[in-house]
């Protein structure tokens, strides 16, 4: 288990806006994604986790070990952190072959031992065949896998993924996910993998941590953050959400509900924390959970149809007012001549509606 | 008349000894500038610079100073090994080392600064201590231009007059170097030992730099 709460400030300078590093983190067994954009910190906190930049305050524990404490001073060396640190571009060494490489790394185990467990290392990852080559030698996947095999060598205590999807293509993604996946169930230790890619996001993370701007802006699983993502940024970065601007027009805390102005027509909606009556708030939702209707109806609201576009399983309608829907294509078909007949409107379900803070609302 | 070979001999073994010693200290020199964060960085590194930029008598003249018969260090050097440093080739090989070690930091620094900082980082959370990683990734990675700057250190080294001049002096058969020689065959209107001398060195150090340029080159292919 890791756990820490760092601060690190880097002043403003002429040619580059200033930066602080403000995190808390928590991660067990299972793998932790560090999501957010480039230059929000997420690489950073793997190089404060590893020794390699030193926080201006706070303290990290590594199981029961301290690997930094600003109060008592104690800043452990890289080498002394038992972390098993994947970089971005693998960063195997190029003069080294790929035993090497991974022998480098059991540098200080007994002779027999090494042996062992560099044999038992190249037969896990399917590098047997290719343990004699050069980095220069070998394909994007294999050098992943290399990069890995060599960061758990030594058993580390966690393990620091950067990036390990960039580059790839998405055959090699998918084994790289499977690789993870297995290595996630025989390792039991936390694994922090940092990506801004959604689907990399999704496909591994037990556990979210969504980074802005320095921040954890939201933390979650992969499911509860697809319910609500928290802020608008989160919602824009995770992908697949539409946000709505609305007008609270009542508030009824006694049945756990609320009236919402929506472009002025009025609809009901979920519970709001902190909000009066007048406010301007920020919603969520994803296209599956709104309804595409041609009467009109409770919590139904009038909209011109902008466009469709066609998917695989479904039709995505875009209406007015960034109202997006998806409908199952056999049900488009019937819904598409009355509507064009008589108008349409979209269903929003209270329970489809969730807010979140920052709202940047998109402009149609 | 023959031509006496023992100044290009002597010229040769000067620069190995000189450059193996600017090796030692260059190197590590070098590595401490391009790793290490210290107070007196900026002067340190002038200090480096400085036989570059100084006239070679200037050099000369201090270099007397500190070793000469009558500097402690010169004393002691007496002391232990019973002979004097000043007008040896020992002399020599100090002042050809002093030209020596600022080419070969400057261009080390900049090699050991080119290595991606991704594989030293990686060595250390491997558990690497920091000799290993300068043994074995850090010299490894940057090895072509070390070698070529090594090569033209070696170069600089045999060509070495003002300094070598004044502490080594011109001794025929113990302190003259091929330089020397070169001055005094000229001095003498001896043309041909001048230019057999001036050839020969001619050769050797367009051979270093070839070799040196084709080493920094090929790294780049």
């Amino acid at each position: 288990m890791i756990r820490g709460r760092v601060t690190k400030r880097f002043a403003a300078a002429p040619e580059s806006a200033g930066f602080q590093l403000d995190v808390e983190i928590e991660a067990h067994a299972g793998v932790t994604v560090l999501y957010g954009p480039s230059g929000s910190g997420k690489t950073l906190t793997l190089d404060c986790i590893a020794g390699f930049a030193r926080p201006d305050t706070g303290r990290i524990l590594l199981d029961d070990r301290i690997l930094f404490d600003a109060e008592s001073g104690v800043n452990l060396r890289p080498q002394q952190r038992s972390c098993g640190y994947v970089f971005q571009n693998y960063a195997l060494f190029p003069h080294m072959t790929l035993r090497e490489n991974l022998a480098f790394a059991a540098y200080d185990m007994p002779r027999l031992e090494r042996h062992r467990r560099l044999a038992e290392q190249l037969e896990r990852f399917k590098l047997t065949e290719l343990a004699g080559r050069y980095p220069h030698e070998l394909s994007g996947g294999q050098k992943q896998r290399g990069s890995i095999a060599r960061a758990l060598i030594s058993n580390p205590r966690i393990v620091l993924l950067d990036e390990p999807g960039r580059g790839l293509d998405a055959e090699l993604r998918t084994d790289l996910y499977t690789l993870i996946e297995e290595l996630k169930s025989g390792l039991g230790m936390p694994v922090l993998l940092v990506t801004h890619d959604p689907e990399e996001c999704f496909a591994l993370a037990d556990h979210v941590f969504i980074y802005e701007g320095g921040r954890i802006a939201h933390r979650g699983s992969p499911d509860e953050l697809l319910r609500n993502p928290g802020t608008s940024t989160a919602a824009e970065l995770l992908g697949g959400f539409t946000i709505l601007e609305a007008e609270v027009a009542a508030i009824d805390p006694a049945k756990q509900t609320s009236r919402l102005l929506l472009d002025g027509e009025e609809i009901q909606g979920p519970h709001l924390r902190g909000c009066f009556k007048g406010d301007r708030i920020a919603l969520c939702t994803r296209p599956e959970e709104l309804f595409v209707r041609t009467v009109p109806g409770a919590n139904r609201v009038r909209r011109d149809l902008r466009r469709t576009l066609a998917r695989p399983q479904f039709i995505r309608a875009e209406f007015s007012g960034g109202l997006v829907v998806d409908v199952p294509r056999e049900e488009w078909q019937l819904l598409r001549e009355a509507g064009q007949r008589c108008g349409w409107w979209v269903e929003i379900p209270a329970t489809g509606l969730r807010q979140i803070t920052g709202a940047r609302p998109k402009a149609y | 008349m023959g031509i006496d070979w023992f100044p290009l001999w002597l010229s040769l073994e000067v620069a190995a000894l000189a450059t193996a010693i600017s090796l030692l200290f260059g190197i590590w020199l070098a590595w401490v500038l391009a790793n290490k964060q210290f107070r007196g960085k900026d002067i340190l590194d002038a200090l480096t610079t400085l036989p570059l930029a100084l006239p070679p008598t200037v050099l000369g003249y201090y270099l007397l100073v500190v070793i000469g018969r009558s500097s402690w260090i010169g004393r002691a050097w007496e002391k232990i090994t019973g002979t004097e440093l000043v007008f040896t080739w020992r002399a020599a090989v100090i002042a050809a080392a002093l030209h020596a070690i600022p080419l070969l930091v400057k261009s080390s620094r900049a090699a050991l600064e080119n290595v991606d900082s991704a594989y030293e980082r990686a060595a250390r959370s491997l558990g690497a201590s920091e000799w290993r990683l300068f043994w074995r990734v850090s010299i490894p990675l940057a090895r072509r231009p070390v070698a070529a700057a090594t090569a033209l250190a070696f170069a600089r080294s045999l060509g070495d007059f003002g300094t070598t001049f004044m502490i080594a002096g011109d001794i025929p058969g113990r302190t003259q170097t091929a330089a020397i020689a070169i001055y005094d065959a000229a001095e003498a209107n001896n043309t041909r030992v001048a230019a057999t001398l001036a050839i020969v060195i001619s050769v050797v150090t367009a051979a270093i730099v070839y070799f040196a340029n084709r080493l920094e080159t090929r790294k780049r292919a």
